[in-house]
């Protein structure tokens, strides 16, 4: 419960934030998202695509509001978690989109905090907080996809440093990372979740090379990364050798989120508008299993979304569940496939134009991907059955 | 509104489940059934449910009720719907008290509320005229003095044959518009007849022949008064499905670990995980809409046509889905009659088509959509 004191407080916090916004955050940056340009990346060679977008990353970063939750020793914002939340549903109010978008600030960084020495805390996070990091993920190999657990990449230990050597797949920019976090072998004698260790690697080392990969829906972030007899220091370890695979299961949890799309507020057009738009002289869709697709759809779409809100109620009310992650990351990718086999169909011929970066037909043929990265749906399915439903 | 029960609501719940595990099990649905009981339900039992305050629990404190609401009430129907319990709950609570409660006069309600709060008096809705569920009627009603004179056929009129009172749907010519109407069981004109239905449930058919019936008129809001009752009626029928839902999924996962084939249990088989988990998955989804559309049928929410087609709509697939997964898990015990999964699927059958089944509201939602 909250008391009357910090119910005040918020409410001071929240008048001076909108103040703080309205005065700060340029028109521009009051947009919505459309391209890759308009978000910044940071990272060692950042490019701001405007002077109002390095404007407003600057003065966020002044406030530490880059990364609000974090502590401040860390450059972050030091906000409790009811201060975050009058900052979100501010900036969201006023539709000021986010200073940066990292995966330092949404995967690393919360590994380190839970994983890494005070020593490693002080030297990582600043940085991302700063977004002079740009840091990717080197969890997949070719020979280790679902069973990422089965992975290869060697890290021989020589004395002072680690020699690295092996090839990761499905590194997400890779090509203009700075950094980057692995799961990498140290033992190779030992049961398979045991020789696995975390490890931070800088791309810049010799040895490291990548290369991109074109998916079917066109151009991609992702790459392949190749290690070749790379030196990593041993103090970029984080946490115990050995170890990794907690750490991995952790940010795997984190990652199943982010794409089950829970606060994703950035939705497509409703399919309902779009079939309005085709209705016959009788007021409906004149293709009546469409029609029932579309509905079966917006009615799985909608108690979806009213799953979410229970979650979260749930969680407050103290019945959280954290296998539930498995739950959202399986029936949101599939709904969001779902959406798109409907769309595509709605649009019939127009729909098959593959000339600009946002044609439906390739946003299409990237949703196909949803239901595999960061855990199949069979591998979430899996995770269902043994841990909820407790089954062998 | 937060999308979880409150404290009062949760120990109603679990007294509900505790007095039904001890006195309505499904073998007193069997014995119901097996001795061919003209009645379809316990008198006794039902007493002792509204002694309870069950049967008052959605009527206003000034009609003798208690006002504890409709999500109080889905906590009981759902607890019912898992030991499929046979009761006039759904035709004389959910339907007919809500029916002269929203849409009867000052005196209609005092002559009806109290009697049925304290479970004497039962009521049916009497409403579907085809196979196929719809709100368009045929039976009229014709203004005669200060009352009504009814006549047409109705069909699969739930708890018909044990009601004292009718709630009856009928057109008038002067209006053109379609109304409800209080008809005594026993009044001149009315034909009873009952059916055997697949859930060993009440059904029966009705002909009305120039009987007697009054207007149920005081009802003000944006739907009418008929599609006002049978979106509660849909709500409450979906919170009672999801009993059904949660009770046979329960089973199945108890069956997957305990039946073994080839040397090991047939939970461990990846076939039959991943059907269970995806059963979850939408059994996950069913318990939200049914929260959110049993709260916004207490804060009077004005989307209620869509969240009761949602509710009715998506138990109706989730209930099809386990129940049929429960037949085809248990194997060929699953086919016995002495094995009580497959009373899940009669239930779910005669449940889905009540007020609309899935499609019917598929396109209901097509149609409030615009599309």
């Amino acid at each position: 419960m909250i008391d009357s004191q910090t119910r005040t407080d918020l409410d001071q916090f929240r008048s001076e934030t909108r103040e703080w916004l309205l005065a700060n955050c340029p028109d521009s940056m009051r947009q919505p998202v459309k391209s890759y340009n308009d978000i910044y990346w940071g990272g060692k060679n950042a490019v701001f695509a405007s002077e109002d977008q390095k404007l407003w990353f600057e003065r966020m970063l002044s406030k530490g509001w880059t990364v609000p939750a974090w502590d401040k020793r860390y450059g972050g914002g030091g906000l409790n978690r009811l201060e975050q939340k009058v900052l979100n549903e501010e900036m969201t109010a006023l539709g000021c989109r986010p200073p940066i978008f990292s995966f330092g600030i949404s995967m690393l960084g919360p590994a380190l905090l839970k994983f890494a020495s005070e020593e490693q805390k002080m030297r990582y996070l600043p940085p991302i907080v700063a977004g002079k990091t740009w840091w990717c993920q080197g969890y997949s190999e070719p020979e280790a996809g679902s069973d990422l657990a089965g992975l290869q990449t060697r890290a021989e230990d020589r004395g002072d440093h680690y020699l690295v050597s092996g090839q990761k797949v499905w590194t997400s920019y890779a090509d203009k990372a700075d950094w980057i976090f692995c799961l990498v072998r140290t033992d190779p004698d030992a049961p398979k979740h045991s020789g696995i260790s975390f490890l931070l690697i800088d791309m810049a080392s010799e040895g490291v090379s990548t290369r991109p990969i074109k998916l079917i829906s066109g151009k991609s972030p992702f790459c392949e990364t190749f290690f070749d007899n790379v030196k990593v220091p041993k103090e970029n370890l984080i946490g115990t050798e050995g170890k990794g695979w907690s750490i991995a299961k952790f940010l795997l949890t984190h990652e199943r989120q982010m794409i089950g799309g829970i606060g994703d507020t950035n939705k497509p057009k409703e399919l309902s508008t779009i079939a309005q738009e085709q209705v016959d002289f009788e007021g409906q869709l004149p293709d009546s299993s469409l029609r029932n697709e579309i509905a079966t759809f917006e009615m799985d779409e909608a108690i979806f979304d009213m799953t979410i809100e229970r979650a979260i109620d749930e969680a407050k009310a103290g019945n959280a569940s954290g296998a539930l992650s498995s739950f959202f990351k399986y029936y949101g990718t599939e709904l969001n496939k779902r959406r798109f086999e409907a769309m595509l169909s709605l649009h019939g011929f127009a729909g098959l134009s593959w000339e600009g970066d946002a044609d439906l037909a390739k946003m299409f043929c990237r949703t196909k991907g949803n239901s595999i990265e960061g855990g199949t749906s069979e591998v979430q399915l899996n995770i269902i059955s043994k841990r909820i439903l407790g089954l062998p | 509104m937060p999308l979880v029960i409150n404290e009062e609501q949760q120990m109603l719940k679990e007294s509900a489940r505790d007095f039904l595990k001890e006195k309505a099990p499904i073998s007193q649905l069997r014995q119901l059934r097996d001795d061919n009981d003209p009645l379809g339900y316990s008198p006794q039992l039902w007493a002792e449910m509204a002694e309870m305050g069950w049967a008052a629990l959605t009527i206003l404190e000034s009609y003798g009720g208690l006002g504890f609401g409709f999500t109080g009430l889905g906590q009981i129907l759902e607890e019912t719907g898992r030991t499929l319990t046979a009761s006039p709950l759904v035709s004389t609570v959910l339907l007919g008290a809500t029916a002269i409660e929203k849409g009867g006069n000052q005196m209609q309600k005092e002559a009806h509320l109290g009697a049925i709060a304290s479970g004497e008096r039962l009521v049916a809705l009497a409403h579907e005229e085809t196979s196929f569920h719809q709100v368009a009627v045929s039976t009229t009603a014709l203004p005669n003095d200060d009352h009504y004179l009814l006549s047409g056929k109705k069909v699969f009129v739930l708890d018909g044959n044990i009601a004292d009172e009718l709630i009856v749907s009928a057109f008038s010519e002067g209006d053109q518009k379609t109304k409800l109407y209080l008809v005594n069981a026993k009044a001149a004109g009315v034909e009873i007849t009952k059916v055997k239905m697949m859930d060993s449930r009440n059904a029966a058919t009705l002909v009305l022949n120039n009987a007697k019936g009054e207007l149920l008129g005081s009802y003000e809001g944006s739907q009418t008064l008929l599609e006002y009752v049978l979106d509660v009626g849909r709500i409450g029928l979906a919170a009672e499905m999801l009993g059904g839902v949660k009770e046979a999924f329960d089973r199945i996962i108890a069956y997957l670990k305990e039946r073994k084939q080839f040397g090991v249990m047939i939970g461990s088989f990846q076939a039959l995980q991943h059907r269970a988990a995806h059963m979850f998955c939408e059994i996950e989804l069913c318990k939200s809409i049914v929260i959110k559309a049993l709260q916004a049928i207490d804060s009077g929410n004005e989307d209620l046509a869509q969240l009761a087609s949602l509710a009715k709509g998506k138990l109706g697939q989730t209930y099809k889905l386990v129940s049929n997964e429960g037949i085809q898990m248990f194997g060929g015990i699953g086919m016995t009659d002495d094995e009580e999964i497959g009373f899940f699927l009669k239930r779910a059958r005669v449940a889905q088509q009540s007020l609309g089944d899935t499609n019917f509201h598929l396109d209901r939602l097509a149609k409030l959509k615009r599309y």
